[in-house]
């Protein structure tokens, strides 16, 4: 009873601080979106088939930490000068920007598979749109249930972080690389990927956004994998790709934020 | 209602020090006035008493229950309670929402004709300080970690926006009640003839976690730096938790309250089963990777015979297993062989 006025005064007082939309968004699994906006703003009218034999794409149902959402896309058959996949990209239908990264492929990456760990703000569709080497665009899709992955506090400004920040590493599945044929590699990046969502309530001042915008990875001077990166990619980003070196070689990436800071790394690969 | 008129500019003062010493005469004054001052807010007291047991001598523990936080619970789920001295009474975490605060205030005042003189906040998480807002009153000073009013900054935006979906609760920015004391590394309040020592602690549990030693009954009060029973739930560092967990047990207590399990455990013995459950997963995080599995493969299988130990094993512990697996991936690689220099021997 006491409670009510207490409710009701709460109720006048209560300010949406975030600037977001409160809480998570429509319950189903909701396509419209898609279909009235995005999937013409980002392919206009072009004709994007859900053929099941290009790639797939795997996340959780239900996400654990809406942060650090795990996504895996997997591509049906190997990059051969044939047939190979050009392109993916993924949306994120009820993102703040639902641009969430997209990733160019070559024969020198073997196989066009990527994994990587994405913020998710609400209930909502994941995309990947593969384009082929045909010119053709192909999309598979997961539902995630998740909220407030993008405005979600960050715990990155503890010193250990703050010391690694811009340092790269890579890691290889195998101790040595097979020559030929198409190895898993996973390239890590410590950086916070601050979205700009998030926002400190005494100062009523939004951390900027600070994120990485292109990973550019290559062995012996050949691209292997180009991302374009937005908010959506978890602080610490982390990529696991494939790529076929045909002999001992380097691999070398650059990466940029949207603030114009830039790293690279190497990493030597002898068979 | 003059509890609820925004205080939160006052915030801005970078003095608490003065603000304390403006406050003393206050505090002296509540002190006089004692118990009938809430005669003057009659109205709070028709909030039901929150059910508390006496765990030592002016110790009082009200048990929170193993429930994943909703709005048919408000997340009203963890361990609270208060210590009484001569002169005054400590809280410690005000629950998950107004309303259980206002009921822990309730249950004060049917056990003590003591004033509230402070407030301690153990950490940042909405179970134990969405009840702040209930204490807010002159004489009553909040005491939390230095790093607790950034963390409720940061957070605050996001839990204002969960907090009608996912507790049933309407929120605003006054809510978040910021330490006026901040605890860098030690303190200790006097309650009259009972002194608290406080300790901040490095990141473990999250990165504001903050533990009450009450000197007279030797009762350790660890917040969820200490789970019993409800899985451990990692905001923090797995590896900063581990340890801390190491070097708590230098404190000798007779008993400890955790943050959630029962109202009193066996010290330092309590620690044991989160100690396992901590200890297993950083091992089997580490070996995952060492194995070069992959994020997903180590959230399906880690760590699954822990399962019938803990209630809320599902709603956390894959969670656990992301949070660990990212901070374990920049871990300081372990000591290489000194492969550059086989000759030379350790001394």
């Amino acid at each position: 009873m006491k409670t009510v006025m207490i409710r009701i005064l709460l109720t006048f007082t209560f300010l949406n601080l975030s600037g977001l939309p409160l809480g998570a968004q429509a319950e189903g699994e909701d396509e419209s979106q898609w279909t009235s906006q995005l999937k013409n703003q980002f392919f206009g009218d072009r004709p994007i088939s859900e053929d099941h034999e290009t790639i797939e794409i795997t996340a959780p149902y239900r996400a654990e930490d809406p942060a650090l959402v795990p996504i895996q896309i997997t591509s049906k058959f190997p990059q051969t000068g044939a047939q190979f996949i050009k392109k993916i990209t993924v949306i994120i239908d009820h993102n703040p920007t639902p641009f969430s990264a997209s990733f160019e492929f070559t024969q020198e990456s073997g196989k066009a598979d990527i994994a990587t760990r994405m913020r998710v703000n609400a209930y909502t569709y994941i995309r990947a749109i593969a384009e082929t080497n045909d010119g053709k665009l192909h999309m598979a899709k997961a539902f995630v249930k998740a909220s407030g992955g993008c405005s979600a506090p960050i715990g990155t400004d503890s010193e250990d972080a703050k010391a690694r920040f811009g340092k790269m590493k890579f890691k290889f599945d195998q101790d040595k690389p097979t020559l030929g044929s198409a190895n898993p590699v996973q390239l890590l990046i410590s950086h916070p990927n601050i979205t700009g969502m998030q926002m400190d309530q005494i100062t009523r001042m939004i951390q900027p956004a600070h994120y990485v915008t292109d990973v550019n990875v290559s062995f012996d001077g050949k691209p292997v994998l180009t991302v374009k990166g937005d908010i959506a990619l978890s602080t610490d980003p982390n990529f696991r790709f494939y790529f076929a070196p045909q002999k001992a070689g380097e691999l070398h990436v650059d990466i940029k934020d949207n603030l114009g800071q830039q790293f690279s790394a190497n990493q030597s690969v002898n068979p | 209602m003059r509890d609820l008129a925004p205080e939160a500019p006052s915030r801005s003062s970078p003095m608490p020090s003065l603000a304390k010493s403006l406050l003393s005469p206050l505090k002296a004054l509540s002190l006089l006035i004692g118990g009938f001052c809430h005669l003057g807010f009659s109205s709070e007291t028709l909030a039901e008493a929150l059910p508390i047991k006496a765990v030592a001598e002016g110790v009082y523990v009200h048990q929170g229950s193993h429930l994943f936080p909703n709005p048919q619970n408000h997340g009203e789920i963890a361990n609270i309670g208060f210590i009484v001295g001569n002169h005054c009474v400590a809280i410690i975490d005000t629950g998950g929402s107004q309303e259980e605060g206002q009921r822990l205030k309730a249950a004060v005042k049917a056990t003590t004709q003591m004033p509230i003189c402070y407030v301690i906040n153990t950490h940042v998480h909405p179970d134990h300080i969405y009840g702040n807002r209930a204490f807010k009153a002159p004489g009553v000073q909040f005491v939390g970690h230095y790093r607790l009013a950034h963390a409720m900054a940061m957070r605050a935006p996001y839990y204002l926006s969960q907090a009608k979906d996912q507790l049933g609760l309407t929120l605003s920015a006054e809510d978040f009640v910021p330490p006026d004391i901040e605890v860098h590394d030690t303190l200790d309040l006097d309650l009259g003839g009972r002194t608290l020592h406080l300790m901040a602690h490095p990141r473990a549990h999250t990165d504001n976690d903050l533990s009450i030693f009450d000197a007279t009954s030797e009762t350790l009060w660890l917040g969820d730096l200490l789970f019993m029973g409800h899985l451990p739930v990692i905001d923090g560092s797995l590896l900063g938790w581990l340890k801390t967990i190491d070097q708590l047990p230098s404190i000798t207590a007779k008993r400890v309250i955790p943050g959630h399990g029962p109202i009193t455990a066996l010290w330092p013995l309590a620690l044991a089963g989160e100690k396992r459950y901590l200890e297993s997963l950083a091992h089997d995080i580490r070996a995952a990777q060492k194995a070069n599995k992959t994020i997903e493969q180590a959230m399906n299988e880690i760590g699954l015979e822990h399962r019938a130990d803990w209630q809320l094993f599902d709603d956390f512990h894959r969670r656990n297993i992301a949070s660990g697996f990212a901070e374990l991936e920049w871990e300081d690689p372990s000591p290489e062989p000194p492969l550059k220099n086989p000759g030379r021997s350790n001394p």
